[in-house]
C-alpha cells in the first residue's frame, strides 16, 4: 500500500474532476456558494469511503455480472443515510443541494471508484482511495465555489466582501460554471504537463 | 573564375515571395475605419464616448501584454489587434457605462476568448461580442440603459448621475400584441424620421447609431480589399430582404428602413462578422455565413427575448465557421467530375 502515491493522486495528478472529469454535472449545478461546495464535498467524500470499503470488503463474494447492481445498492443505502442525516441536522444544505443529495447515486465517481479501485483492491487501501478521491473532489468543489461566490456574487459563505454593484453576475450563471470549470480544467493540464517537464 | 569554395548558397523553405499586408497594416486600415463612427459618437453623445473608448483601447493592450508577460511568450500587441478590440467594445456598450465595467468586459474578451486559445487567429467567436455578452449578462441594467443624445451633449461628460435616457428604435419594434406593435412603431416614426435614423441621431451603443458613418468606414476597408462584399451584403441584404416581406407594423418600407439602420447590424456586418479568425475563407462560405447572421438577427429580434440579435447571431454563425469552411473547400486546381465521383466511392 502507498498511501503518499494514493493521495497524490486523488488530489492532483488523477484528480477526479479536473483530471478524470468525472462527477461535471454536481460540480457545475451547486458551486455556487461556498457552503453548498462544502456540503456537497463533505458529503461525497464520507459516502465514497464507506461505499469503497464494503464494496472492497464484498468484493470476492460478489458475481461478476451483477456487480454493477450490488454497487449501486451499496452506494443507494450510504446515500440515504447522509441523506436523512443532512435533512436532521443541516437543514439549510439540504434545502440548498436538493435533489442533488439523492443524485450522488448515480454520481460516477463513486461507481467509477468502485469499479476501477475497491473491487480490485484490498479494504485498507480501497479507504485510503475513498478519502483522497474524496478530498480532490472536495478541494475542486471549494476552488470553484470561492471563485463563483466571490466574484459572481460578491460575498464568501453569506458575507458581502464586494459591494453589490460591481460582482460579475455571469459567473454564478450556468455559463460561468462552464467557464470556472475549463480555466481550472487548463490550468490542471498546465500544472501537469510543467511538471513533467520538469522530470 | 567563379570562387566555389567562398560561394554562399543560402537555401529557405518557402514562401520565398511576400505580399507587403501585415496585420499591423490591416488593423491600421480598421481603426481608420472606425474613426468617422467614432467621430460621430463624439458629436453625438460628448466627449464622455471618446474617452470611453480610450479606456478601452487602454484596458484590451494592457491585459495582452499583462498575459504574454506572465506567460512569459513574445509580445503581440504591436499588432493593433487588441486596440481594434477595444474599440469594438466600446462601440457595442452605451457610452454611460462606468469605466470600471468595460475594463472587465476587456478582462474577459483579450484574456479568456482571445489569449487562453492561443492569441491572434485562435480565437473561436469575436472577443468584443462575447465581452459584451459577458457584460450584458452580468450588468442588464446598466447594459440596457441608453442615453438620449439630443439632450446629454454637454453634461455627459466626467458624470453619469443626471443622464436623460431614452429607448432605442429597436425596443419600439419589439412586440407580440399587432395593435400595441403599430402604435409603438407609429411613435417611432414619428420621433425619428428615415434621415435621422440613417445619420444617427438616436440613442443606442456609442459606435453603432450612425449608419452613414459605418458604411463609409465599411466601403473603404472593401476599397481597401481588407474585407470581401459578400459577408456585408449578404448579412444586410439578408435582413432587408426578411423584413421587407413580414413587416410586423407600418408600411413594408419603412420596417426595412427603420430594421436596418436601428441596432447594430451596421456595426456588426461590416466589422463584427469579417473578423477573419471568425469568418469562413473562401467567398462562398462568406456569403452562407452572412446570410446565417441575417437570418438568426431577424430571428431574434422576431422571436427572442431581447430588441437587438446582431451580437448574438454573430456568435452563433462564429461556431458554425469551421462547418462552413469544410462544405465550401474550393476543388483542387485539376480535379475533374470523374475523380470528385471516384473520391466519394472510395
Amino acid at each position: 500500500m502507498n498511501i503518499g502515491k494514493q493521495l497524490k493522486e486523488g488530489l492532483l495528478t488523477q484528480n477526479p474532476v479536473l483530471v478524470q472529469m468525472l462527477g461535471l454535472c454536481s460540480t457545475m449545478a451547486i458551486t455556487t456558494s461556498i457552503m453548498n461546495g462544502l456540503g456537497m464535498g463533505v458529503s461525497v467524500l464520507i459516502i465514497l469511503t464507506a461505499a469503497n470499503v464494503v464494496i472492497s470488503a464484498i468484493r470476492k463474494i460478489v458475481p461478476d455480472k451483477i456487480r454493477i447492481a450490488m454497487f449501486i445498492v451499496v452506494i443507494a443505502g450510504f446515500v440515504t443515510c447522509v441523506d436523512l442525516l443532512l435533512q436532521a441536522f443541516f437543514e439549510s444544505i439540504a434545502a440548498s443541494l436538493g435533489v442533488f443529495i439523492p443524485l450522488i447515486v448515480v454520481n460516477c465517481i463513486i461507481l467509477g471508484r468502485a469499479e476501477s479501485f475497491s473491487y480490485k483492491n484490498g479494504i485498507g487501501a480501497s479507504f485510503f482511495d475513498g478519502i483522497f478521491q474524496g478530498l480532490g473532489y472536495t478541494a475542486v468543489l471549494l476552488a470553484m465555489c470561492f471563485i463563483r461566490e466571490l466574484l459572481g456574487a460578491g460575498t464568501l459563505a453569506g458575507f458581502r466582501i464586494i459591494p453589490e454593484q460591481f460582482p460579475i453576475g455571469i459567473l454564478t450563471l450556468p455559463v460561468g460554471g462552464f467557464l470556472v470549470l475549463g480555466c481550472l480544467i487548463a490550468a490542471m493540464q498546465w500544472a501537469l504537463s510543467k511538471s513533467k517537464e520538469g522530470k | 573564375m567563379t570562387d566555389y569554395k567562398n560561394l554562399k548558397l543560402i537555401a529557405t523553405s518557402s514562401p520565398h515571395i511576400r505580399g507587403s499586408e501585415t496585420t499591423q497594416g490591416i488593423m491600421k486600415d480598421v481603426i481608420i475605419a472606425m474613426l468617422p463612427a467614432l467621430a460621430y459618437a463624439c458629436f453625438n453623445f460628448g466627449l464622455r464616448a471618446l474617452t470611453l473608448t480610450l479606456v478601452s483601447v487602454a484596458g484590451c493592450v494592457f491585459f495582452e501584454w499583462l498575459y504574454r508577460k506572465i506567460m512569459k511568450k513574445p509580445q503581440s500587441f504591436q499588432d493593433l489587434s487588441a486596440v481594434v478590440t477595444g474599440m469594438l467594445l466600446a462601440f457595442v456598450s452605451p457610452v454611460q457605462i462606468p469605466y470600471w465595467m468595460i475594463l472587465i468586459g476587456d478582462a474577459f474578451a483579450i484574456i479568456l476568448v482571445k489569449q487562453l486559445f492561443g492569441g491572434i487567429g485562435k480565437n473561436f467567436v469575436n472577443p468584443a461580442l462575447a465581452g459584451r455578452a459577458v457584460l450584458l449578462a452580468s450588468y442588464a441594467g446598466s447594459m440596457t440603459t441608453w442615453v438620449d443624445p439630443a439632450q446629454n451633449k454637454a453634461a455627459l461628460f466626467g458624470s453619469n448621475v443626471d443622464i436623460v435616457t431614452a429607448a432605442t428604435p429597436l425596443s419600439y419594434m419589439k412586440g407580440t400584441d399587432p395593435a400595441a406593435l403599430a402604435e409603438s412603431f407609429g411613435t417611432l416614426t414619428g420621433t425619428y424620421g428615415v434621415k435621422e435614423m440613417f445619420l444617427g441621431q438616436i440613442g443606442g451603443s456609442l459606435g453603432e447609431v450612425s449608419a452613414l458613418m459605418l458604411i463609409i468606414g465599411g466601403v473603404y476597408l472593401i476599397w481597401r480589399k481588407v474585407i470581401n462584399w459578400q459577408t456585408p451584403v449578404a448579412y444586410i441584404g439578408t435582413v432587408a430582404v426578411l423584413t421587407f416581406l413580414f413587416p410586423k407594423a407600418g408600411s413594408s418600407l419603412d420596417w426595412m428602413l427603420y430594421s436596418i439602420f436601428g441596432g447594430g447590424l451596421m456595426l456588426g456586418a461590416f466589422f463584427m462578422a469579417t473578423d477573419y479568425a471568425t469568418s469562413p475563407v473562401t467567398k462562398k462560405g462568406q456569403l452562407i455565413f452572412g446570410v446565417g447572421c441575417g437570418l438568426f438577427t431577424v430571428l431574434i429580434r422576431y422571436f427572442g427575448s431581447y430588441n437587438e440579435g446582431v451580437c448574438y447571431s454573430i456568435m452563433v454563425m462564429n461556431l458554425f465557421v469551421p462547418f462552413i469552411d469544410k462544405y465550401t473547400k474550393p476543388v483542387r486546381f485539376g480535379v475533374v467530375k470523374s475523380d470528385k465521383k471516384e473520391g466519394a466511392a472510395k
